[in-house]
């Protein structure tokens, strides 16, 4: 508690306050066992998730989940079916996702929700929801699980993409159900999950249909839907179920999934010590509301954790590196869904680094099985997370560290380094990890990112590190580091750095850093992020949306919106 | 034959090149779709039929034996001798639009068409129905229906045509290409796709189906957008002989019912009637099928249609003296952790709900004459109006089963006891071997009484239709 206010819970329902905080932190962990929602099934090479909302099973009270709208619960669950299909279902090459509900897909997030919530839980609502379709994406394209989105109704907002996210759209042609993008007539707002990213950068919808499209607040269905290259084809109520299956096949037939033993993924659940810690087998996370900051440490692999192929795949979910990055993402959803008080976090790391270095080369060498293949994607998409969040990041090498390989990444992905320099001072040394193997989002790596593209300066430093473990005074001649600083220094400067930091504004410092951390190129992945933040969440909390005359305040009011009509 | 002839019109039509060309190119798909979907094996005969030539007092209703092809579906919009503006939402008092606002376009689409296409799709449902006629009165009522369910498509078409351009003319001829109960395409509103296999059916059809035509015509003709507040003012004085011809079937076989109970010792069956319980599973049916059709009880739509001025209450300028409907509340029952409980629902929101009640009451009046000409016969039974929660497939009461009374049930066998309370396969067998054509002039199937007077006044054994 901080002034009495308490700065844990989002208060995700602005009416209810004890409601938010009594409802503690967020399960992101589910299985397909426990989905509501979704119902999954596996046949041979399909995978099927049928989107069926349970209207009442929100994850807050304060709203109904009506014509299969989403929520965060209902995101958690297909985010955790993906997981699954890449570890648990290695037989799977195609995926099918469709609604078990008639004349409905999906009609995107719930609006009431939407409107309901704290503009700091939508914003990090959709991050999330972005990141699970981004990796819907990434399963088809670095796993080899085709996608095929089964339009069986109506696909409206979220829903529609939802189907972006997949290689191929099926839209019944029915005479009814229609693709849409209602946000911009009907609320006043903007598709906030890479819809309007993806329909000219991904499916090359002509801009001015494009623009047409997303004005028509009931969308465009059948013929037209695939003129315009909305959808792909537009099967009869009849044919509908055969013409998904022939794509299906046909794609499975194509997949280059590699081979691999199935491999389960237990619940992890890390244990809440108390409200100020969280702690998993390999992180921990501390926290400090009064201060405003956290410290995130990760653990390097014991001396006796495998890398030999076999034993690695005996080992399975407890390998070190699936493990503690399952944590890793945990905390970082923590962070970002559950302390939203928490501005700053110190990120250290403990352990023998030469250990990160063996196992990480040892994932690389055996990238040919399916299951390494996949733990070190998922690595690589946990690091995203962690450069995509909303928390301004200090590494800090201290004594006993172990910035090595795939843990270094967490330091050059940092906004700011500090080493103490010491006898038994922590070292930084990479691995053929930092080479490409765990691309940011925007698709560099974070060496070269660190030096914004320049390739020269990138290169002596990763030449340094690689000449063995790199001392903190040299790795700050590198320019590895912001400041190596000795014992009389380290701890005073550190805490100068933090308060300040930890100071100034938490939205400010936001915009920032995302304009910071991303320098040289774009992708579609970077650029749906960067409007996300930028576009999407200005328009939140424009007056035209959200004002008392604004469009989603008044949607499902008996009131009608008005606009100020003065452009920005 | 000039144009105004063919196409008899008071929006003329003569002078406005790009209707007239849309209406042309549109006229032959529609009398193809009329062919194929029009009602079988009647097309070359004569039907004694009225049809509208004008909007005035002679001309709405002229009687001729007419093939139904040759029929003569016209445009008419009811004048207003009065400048009438928008008549309630946010902006109550400006003129009313003459043309379509660009900012109310496409919720002004989505009304037209979805009240345009339940009018072909009721000829599609009844187009077998002719080949089974009770008498010949009875199939002259059908067609009469068809040939106006027809030309209420053509006033919403006309709409289409007028006031949207491309657009419009893609959904006219969306109209024709959907079909009731088509697995590929069918009609958009689920009532519209239930197949009509007898004349009881028809008789509810047309009396609660239709009678839900009559309460959103009536919304519409409150509109601020003044050419569609005209035409359905129009439309609504033809649907009246549709609801006559519902309600009156139904009481007619409630007759025919009391009075072969009475020469049967109570057994309707024996006497090759349709007994009244078996009649009130399907008042059960439609009933509920056409409360669907009002749309969910707490609507976002229906709000927004009313604070634009589009579509108001039944007789709204009549009836209220509030025509903002800012202020005040509608209780709606809601289903809350598994118990009815009611919602404070802000009007707006409720509107097709307010819509729903005034239906309901109506209704529940023809209710009251069916049981008064029970009564007249002598007979104990009666026939009820099952509860709005009863057997819905829209809105708040969809996602649960709810008995004819209203209640709540849960447990495994809640969908069983819905189905009870509904026509079920012995019903329809029972019903469709009754569907024997009678075709003798002045003659009637035995299940059905005769009607107390002849249309237009003709004689009971007028040869309405010549086959």
């Amino acid at each position: 508690m901080l002034g009495g206010i308490d700065l844990r819970g989002y208060n995700r329902a602005m009416a209810d306050d004890s409601a938010a905080t009594s409802r503690g932190f967020t399960d992101f962990e589910t299985d397909p066992s426990r989905y509501r929602h979704w119902k999954f099934s596996v046949d041979g090479a399909v995978a099927r998730l049928a989107l069926s909302v349970q209207e009442e099973e929100g994850l807050g009270p304060e709203y109904t989940l009506k014509q299969n709208a989403y929520d965060l619960g209902v995101d958690i669950e297909l985010a955790d079916a993906l997981q699954r299909i890449r570890f648990e279902h290695p037989a799977v090459k195609s995926l099918v996702v469709t609604s078990a509900v008639p004349r409905i897909f999906c009609a995107g997030a719930n609006i009431y929700m939407l409107g309901k919530s704290t503009h700091a839980f939508k914003v990090n609502f959709c991050k999330f929801t972005n990141e699970t379709r981004i990796g819907l994406e990434d399963l088809s394209k670095h796993s080899g699980v085709a996608t095929i989105a089964a339009l069986n109704g109506t696909a409206a907002g979220g829903g529609y993409e939802l189907a972006l996210a997949c290689d191929q759209i099926l839209l019944v042609d029915d005479g009814n159900s229609a693709v849409s993008f209602p946000e911009v007539p009907l609320l006043a707002v903007l598709p906030g999950t890479g819809g309007l990213t993806r329909l000219v950068d991904k499916r090359r919808v002509r801009r001015d249909r494009s623009d047409i499209f997303c004005t028509i607040a009931e969308g465009i269905k059948g013929r037209r839907a695939k003129d315009w290259g909305l959808v792909d084809e537009v099967p009869s109520k009849t044919g509908f179920d055969a013409a998904v299956t022939r794509r299906t096949d046909a794609a499975a037939a194509q997949s280059t999934r590699r081979a691999a033993t199935p491999v389960a993924l237990p619940r992890i659940g890390l244990e809440r010590e108390s409200d100020a810690v969280l702690r998993g087998r390999h992180v921990e996370l501390r926290v400090d509301l009064g201060a405003r900051v956290a410290d995130l440490l990760l653990s390097a692999p014991a001396a006796d954790e495998p890398v030999e192929r076999a034993a690695m795949l005996q080992k399975g979910a407890e390998l070190w590196a699936l493990r503690a990055f399952r944590e890793l993402d945990l905390a970082l959803l923590a962070l970002r869904l559950d302390l939203p008080g928490v501005n700053l976090v110190r990120v250290r790391t403990k352990g023998d680094g030469a250990m990160v270095a063996r196992v990480d080369a040892a994932l690389l060498a055996n990238a040919d099985d399916g299951f390494l293949n996949e733990v070190r994607l998922f690595m690589a998409r946990t690091l995203r997370r962690y450069d995509l969040t909303a928390k301004s990041f200090f590494a800090l090498v201290e004594p006993g560290s172990a910035f090595t390989g795939s843990l270094l990444e967490l330091l050059l992905g940092a906004d700011r380094a500090y080493a103490l320099i010491a006898d038994d001072c922590g070292q930084l040394a990479a691995s053929a990890m930092n080479d490409g193997a765990l691309p940011m989002t925007h698709g560099l790596t974070r060496i070269l990112n660190r030096f914004c593209g320049d390739e020269r300066a990138a290169s002596a430093a990763r030449k340094a590190l690689s000449a063995g473990a790199l001392g903190v005074e040299d790795a700050e001649q590198a320019g590895l580091i912001t400041m190596a600083l000795d014992d009389l220094d380290y701890e005073d400067e550190v805490r100068l750095a933090v308060e300040e930091r930890a100071s100034l504004s938490p939205d400010a410092l936001t915009g920032m850093e995302a304009s910071l951390r991303f320098p040289g190129p774009e992708t579609a992945d970077s650029k749906i992020f960067a409007r996300l933040s930028a576009w999407q969440n200005w328009i939140f909390q424009r007056p035209n949306a959200t004002g008392p005359g604004g469009a989603l305040t008044n949607y499902g009011q008996p009131t009608r919106p008005s606009f100020d009509y003065r452009r920005t | 034959m000039s144009l105004d002839d063919r196409i008899p019109n008071n929006v003329d039509l003569h002078t406005d090149r790009r209707l007239q060309k849309a209406l042309e190119q549109w006229q032959p798909k529609f009398l193809d779709w009329w062919m194929e979907m029009g009602p079988e094996g009647f097309q070359t005969k004569d039907v004694y039929l009225r049809t509208a030539i004008s909007v005035d007092r002679d001309g709405w209703a002229t009687f001729d034996h007419v093939k139904m092809p040759d029929y003569r579906w016209g445009i008419f919009l009811t004048p207003e001798e009065r400048k009438r503006p928008v008549g309630f939402g946010d902006n109550p008092g400006v003129e009313s639009f003459e043309e379509v606002p660009g900012e109310f376009r496409n919720p002004l689409r989505r009304l037209i068409v979805t009240q345009g296409d339940t009018e072909p799709a009721s000829v599609e449902q009844q187009r077998l129905l002719g080949q089974t006629c009770p008498s010949l009165y009875d199939l002259r009522n059908l067609f009469q229906v068809n040939v106006e369910e027809g030309r209420h498509l053509w006033a919403m078409v006309y709409l289409l045509h007028r006031f949207f351009g491309r657009d419009g003319r893609e959904e006219a001829d969306e109209m024709l290409a959907r079909r009731s109960g088509d697995p590929d395409k069918p009609r958009i509103l689920e009532t519209f796709n239930q197949p009509i296999k007898n004349w009881l059916s028809f008789f509810c059809f047309t009396m609660f189906t239709d009678r839900d035509g009559k309460y959103q015509l009536g919304a519409l003709a409150e509109s601020g957008f003044a050419p569609m507040r005209r035409t359905c003012q129009f439309m609504l004085t033809e649907e009246a002989h549709h609801l006559f011809v519902g309600e009156t079937g139904i009481t007619r076989v409630l007759r025919r019912a009391a009075q072969l109970a009475k020469e049967h010792g109570g057994d309707v069956k024996a006497g090759g009637g349709i007994p009244i319980e078996m009649v009130q599973r399907y008042i059960n049916y439609w009933f509920s099928y056409s409360l669907d059709l009002f749309g969910s009880e707490i609507s976002s739509n229906s709000s927004d249609y009313f604070a634009m001025g589009l579509k108001g209450r039944f007789d709204e300028e009549k009836k209220y003296a509030d025509h903002s409907a800012r202020e005040g509340f509608l209780e709606v029952p809601v289903v809350e952790d598994g118990r009815i409980t009611i919602r404070q629902t802000p009007l707006r929101n409720a509107m097709n709900e307010c819509l729903r009640d005034d239906y309901i009451k109506d209704c529940e009046a023809a209710c009251k004459r069916w049981n008064r000409a029970l009564e007249e016969e002598g007979a104990e039974q009666r026939v009820t109006l099952p509860n709005r929660r009863f057997h819905r497939h829209i809105g708040e009461y969809a996602q649960h089963k709810f008995n004819s009374a209203g209640e709540l049930l849960t447990g495994p066998d809640a969908a069983a006891r819905v189905a009870a309370e509904l026509p079920n396969a012995e019903d329809e067998a029972w019903v469709g071997s009754l569907m024997k054509a009678v075709t003798k002039p002045g003659a009637f199937a035995n299940w059905i009484a005769p009607p107390k007077v002849g249309i237009n006044s003709m004689p009971a054994d007028f040869e309405y239709v010549k086959l």
